[in-house]
């Protein structure tokens, strides 16, 4: 590897945001990175104890205080590591109860969403109980980790039509949990609901959670994505150097190299964008429209990669990489599960251009160079 | 998985995230304003690959005057002192408007930049002003006819005579040349020894109106002529026009490829064919889309702003002294199918047929950007060719 270009490595970031990066990523390359049955308890207290749970929370609600950048980092790091541990579900489902005024309890959190507005189409049925707690039906589907958390964070369309925070105990009577997971075998559970939440466990949601709750998960997905991917060409090109076939390493053949170099650009891209959009995010507003429109790109691209990036690393390490004793497939099947998690490609190039078609052809231009 | 190999491969492929600074969004505000009233008096109509082919000398002059041409020089050699991102800021507002910046293109990004690195004394003062007014234009004397990619293997000969170096050989490709007052020609001055191809080359500043040259068309398949055959017969350079070191040619034309290679000139040739979709697709609405074509549209626009954000970063990168080349071979590699991509959609999504023959709109930018393309993928280096790069620094040949 050539050391000359490394000097621009860390140049977005401070050297605080650096170290943690170092930590969090020497951390990980202690522990093994396979979903097990469970949460990988010594990793997850060795994370808690680092501060690295719920990075970003303010320090009096239970956080480490770090900034949105620190959180970045993190994640960045955890998906190159494809780190099996529910960092990016907790820090979410503890934004999401803070930002409502509800404690936020320690350990392994989930967070969801309902996926409709009032009245029909919603998948909770939210309603006002006279003790001034809710009561509440219905299911969430694919939830994040739902099988370790201590709490369940939930978002919710109340009964006046206006959103509530709900902070459920999954032990309590009245939820009930179908395991599912995603192609990577992360944990993706349904819940289903029914049961009363105590005042205490309520409050309504500020105005605007919801969006921003969205554009957190897509952007922590994306820069999960970004991770995974480096960790799927770092694995190939590592691959191609030691294969020998027809007397060479396959890495010699251009057929490889040009293949590889065209996942390396994939990997660039996707990197970029969610750097990007993490940076426009935590220097300004993330609820303005220019982090809005930078985080939809940025899934987008991620998302977008993730399939160019693990066909090509398929295809360099031949049918091993394709078997369960090769560790490729940690990298890949995420790519391919994250992929279409908090938004697929799909989902947001609609959103995208919808944007466009809006500000028009004249301000097509302004859109792309406005967050600076 | 061996993590130290993923943290160097993280580390090649890093690039800072930039921001601008204010000033510079300053900037910008000034030539978009600067532009739009250009473009609504009529003095130019927006055009794809406008780099290649928008030759507009008055219109040049006037970015001179307006201090957005060598802005990055110094201000002793006529230039502004400006930061790399300002360049970028006011080049990328101009190539996305669609503007003719052809005349000063080479000059500007590259010539300025590698007069200033390697030039004497008195070259800076003889040319740089000239640039930065707008008023000076060069061509680049690079390739041959045998001699593509392999750049190495240029046969031009320079010959040491009393007083300079004769140079005799064909240049091709040489965009603007017919118009231009100079351009750098690479040539041997030694031959090859011990199979060392990079050493024994050189860089002349060779005057277009010199006797001995001879500049002959060379048209593109619209029939346009921006592209000719220089034809160098025993051109007198004199020692004062050599650039750099004899001998050091190979590295004085590598060490500027990064430049070269990652500006927004390698994204947006077929901007104005994007923003024209745009229009017809807005004028007919989200209905009339369809949602996979509502998809397409928003993929390109994900692609142009990510493409812009990593050319920015090895923008920052190269002006902080970073090497960026990797990225830099990405960023046109990426960029330039990516013009290609516009069209591709621009086909599907619109059915008004390209006509070469229109004023302007839709129909006339298309034509252009089609008949352009294949030489996106090839100028500065081929697709192949940076991939090769991008595989180096992935350290696998």
């Amino acid at each position: 590897m050539n050391s000359g270009m490394n000097a621009g490595a860390g140049a977005a970031t401070g050297s605080e945001t650096d170290e943690l990066a170092a930590t969090a990523r020497s951390v990980f390359a202690d522990h093994p990175a396979e979903v097990s049955d469970g949460l990988p308890a010594p990793l997850w207290s060795t994370l808690t104890e680092l501060g690295l749970v719920q990075l970003s929370l303010p320090e009096e609600a239970g956080g480490s205080g770090g900034t949105l950048a620190d959180l970045a980092a993190l994640l960045l790091v955890a998906g190159e590591a494809t780190a099996p541990v529910p960092l990016a579900e907790t820090e979410l489902a503890g934004w999401l109860l803070h930002s409502a005024g509800l404690a936020v309890p320690s350990g392994v959190l989930a967070v969801a969403w309902d996926t409709g507005v009032s009245g029909a189409g919603a998948a909770l049925d939210v309603r006002a109980e006279s003790d001034g707690g809710y009561s509440v039906s219905g299911q969430l589907t694919r939830v994040g980790w739902a099988r370790a958390a201590t709490r369940l964070a939930v978002l919710a369309t109340g009964p006046d039509g206006t959103d509530v925070v709900l902070s459920v105990d999954p032990s309590a009577a009245g939820v009930a949990l179908t395991e599912g997971t995603n192609l990577a075998g992360e944990p993706r559970d349904d819940v289903r609901l029914d049961l009363p939440i105590a005042e205490a466990d309520c409050a309504a949601a500020p105005e605007g959670t919801r969006e921003l709750l969205v554009r957190r998960a897509a952007l922590s997905r994306a820069l999960l994505l970004a991770g995974a991917a480096v960790r799927a060409l770092a694995g190939s090109v590592r691959y191609a150097g030691e294969r020998v076939q027809f007397g060479r390493p396959i890495a010699k053949f251009q057929a490889i190299q040009q293949q590889l170099a065209l996942a390396a650009a994939e990997v660039s891209a996707g990197r970029a964008a969610a750097e990007a959009a993490a940076r426009i995010a935590a220097a300004g507003d993330v609820a303005g429209p220019d982090a809005g429109f930078a985080i939809a790109v940025a899934k987008a691209r991620t998302s977008e990669a993730a399939g160019v990036i693990a066909r090509i690393a398929h295809q360099v390490h031949g049918a091993i990489g394709f078997t369960l004793e090769h560790d490729l497939r940690l990298a890949t099947t995420r790519l391919w599960a994250w992929r279409e998690e908090d938004g697929s490609d799909a989902h947001w190039h609609a959103v995208i251009a919808r944007r466009v078609l809006a500000e028009g052809a004249d301000g097509l231009w302004p859109l792309l160079t406005r967050a600076s | 998985m061996s993590t130290a190999a993923e943290r160097d491969l993280a580390q090649t492929l890093a690039l800072p995230s930039v921001g601008l600074a204010p000033e510079t969004e300053e900037l910008r505000a000034e030539v978009r304003e600067f532009l739009a009233k250009a473009r609504a008096e009529g003095r130019f109509v927006p055009r794809c690959d406008v780099w290649l082919s928008g030759w507009d000398e008055r219109f040049s002059r006037e970015l001179g005057a307006r201090g957005w041409l060598g802005m990055t020089l110094p201000t002793e050699y006529g230039g502004h002192g400006r930061t790399a991102l300002d360049r970028y800021v006011v080049t990328e507002e101009l190539l996305a408007a669609g503007a003719p910046v052809a005349a000063h293109w080479v000059a500007d990004r590259q010539i300025g930049p590698s007069l200033l690195r390697f030039g004497t004394e008195e070259q800076k003062q003889r040319y740089l002003p000239r640039i930065a007014a707008g008023e000076c234009y060069f061509g680049i004397g690079m390739s041959e006819p045998d001699s593509g990619s392999d750049l190495a293997s240029v046969r031009t000969r320079a010959t040491r005579v009393d007083g300079g170096w004769q140079l005799t050989g064909t240049k091709v490709w040489t965009s603007g040349a017919h118009h231009a007052h100079a351009f750098f020609a690479l040539a041997r001055s030694e031959p090859v020894q011990d199979g060392n191809r990079h050493a024994g080359l050189s860089q002349f500043l060779v005057e277009l109106n010199s006797p001995g040259i001879q500049i002959n068309p060379i048209r593109l398949l619209t029939g346009a002529h921006h592209f000719n055959e220089v034809v160098l017969d025993g051109v007198f350079v004199p020692d004062g026009l050599v650039l750099g070191e004899i001998g050091a040619g190979w590295h004085q034309v590598t060490s500027e490829l990064a430049f070269e290679r990652s500006g927004p000139e390698r994204f947006l040739s077929t901007f104005p064919l994007l923003v024209a979709l745009v229009d017809e697709l807005s004028r007919a609405g989200e209905s009339a889309l369809g949602s996979s074509g509502l998809r397409e549209l928003g993929a390109l626009v994900s692609r142009v702003w990510t493409l812009r954000r990593l050319s920015l970063g090895i923008a920052a990168s190269l002006s902080s002294g970073v090497a960026a080349d990797v990225p830099a071979a990405m960023v046109k590699d990426l960029g330039t199918r990516y013009e290609s991509e516009v069209i591709d959609a621009a086909r599907l999504l619109v059915s008004i047929p390209p006509d070469p023959g229109a004023e302007s709109g839709f129909a006339r930018l298309l034509a252009d950007a089609v008949l352009h393309a294949p030489g996106f993928t090839l100028r500065g280096g081929t697709n192949e060719i940076l991939r090769g790069v991008v595989a180096r620094g992935l350290g696998l040949r």
